[in-house]
């Protein structure tokens, strides 16, 4: 069977984001203030898997394997 | 004994280090990651910018065929010398603790620091306390968890801070927001260090410090003990 998944990656909570501080600051030279800025990593995948576990542990391979970093990162997995 | 520098599509400091450890008469070998790491009693990975720095700096030369035998010769004791990126595919690797993430503030930073050396570590045994090297990354900031933090003090695992002229690890003289200033780790045996500034670019007069010659000194002595 053929599944997509939707892989989000993100920074922890409480883990500092330069990039995302830095995006909050243009946006306030914008005119837009915000209490808070995030920024994540999504991944569009299709892959074969016998069944929707399979699947899903796939993903989860995946992430722990290469797509995320555990110091740093959290990670949701999404099969559409 | 015989040290292997590895090259990976995007390696650039290669040929620095290779040039570096000829200067001390070391007898060494430049690897391409498609071949076979073998008959080496030491291995460096040199900075550059493996794989474009794809997903994360490190993340895909981490995963390569290569990394499996550079984590056997760790096993066996014998030494790993990371070097920026080098130092970021060990952590990538988990051959390290903790990681090296965008520097606090998100650019590029190119310049001299100054060093002390934290602990004991075969790669310093005939380094000064104070070194000064250049650093050359845009993702150098050490990040560890709060327990692993721990732990890398009381297993002696930080192995250089950045420092002030006076040697102290302040705020002002950290470049990257380096949890606690830490600039090099270890894994727990020793004999793997990451590190992320350059001892290769400080290894002759010209280049304006001399300081790195000391990590490889340190290295072949310990590879001479083994």
């Amino acid at each position: 069977m053929l599944f997509r998944a939707e892989i989000t990656i993100k920074l922890k909570n409480g883990m500092l984001d330069p990039e995302a501080a830095t995006i909050k600051n243009a946006l306030s030279h914008l005119g837009y203030e915000c209490r808070s800025v995030k920024q994540a990593a999504i991944f569009e995948l299709e892959f074969e898997a016998d069944s929707r576990q399979n699947a899903t542990d796939v993903a989860e391979g995946m992430c722990q394997r290469l797509l995320a970093n555990p110091v740093i990162h959290d990670y949701d997995i999404e099969l559409v | 004994m015989k040290i292997a520098i590895l090259r990976f599509g995007g390696s650039n400091c290669d040929l620095d280090v290779l040039k570096a450890l000829n200067n001390l008469g070391a007898e060494t070998e430049l690897v391409w990651y498609k071949e076979v790491l073998e008959g080496f009693d030491g291995v460096i990975i040199p900075g550059g910018f493996s794989y474009g720095d794809y997903l994360r700096a490190g993340a895909i030369a981490a995963r390569t065929k290569i990394m499996q035998s550079v984590r056997e010769m760790a096993s066996e004791g014998k030494p790993v010398l990371g070097i920026c990126n080098g130092a970021q595919i060990l952590s990538e690797s988990h051959l390290v603790p903790g990681t090296f993430a965008l520097n606090q503030y998100p650019k590029f930073i190119c310049r001299w620091v100054k060093l002390l050396k934290i602990g004991r570590s075969p790669f310093t045994t005939l380094s000064s306390e104070i070194l000064n090297l250049p650093i050359a990354h845009k993702e150098g900031r050490y990040v560890v968890p709060p327990q692993l933090f721990k732990e890398l003090y009381e297993n002696d695992q930080v192995v250089f801070k950045y420092v002030d002229d006076n040697g102290r690890p302040t705020s002002a003289a950290n470049p990257n927001g380096s949890r606690d200033n830490i600039a090099a780790v270890s894994n727990l045996e020793k004999n793997v260090l990451a590190m992320m500034p350059h001892p290769e670019r400080a290894s002759e007069k010209l280049l304006g410090s001399v300081d790195g010659n000391a990590i490889f000194e340190s290295m072949i002595r310990y590879m001479n003990t083994l």
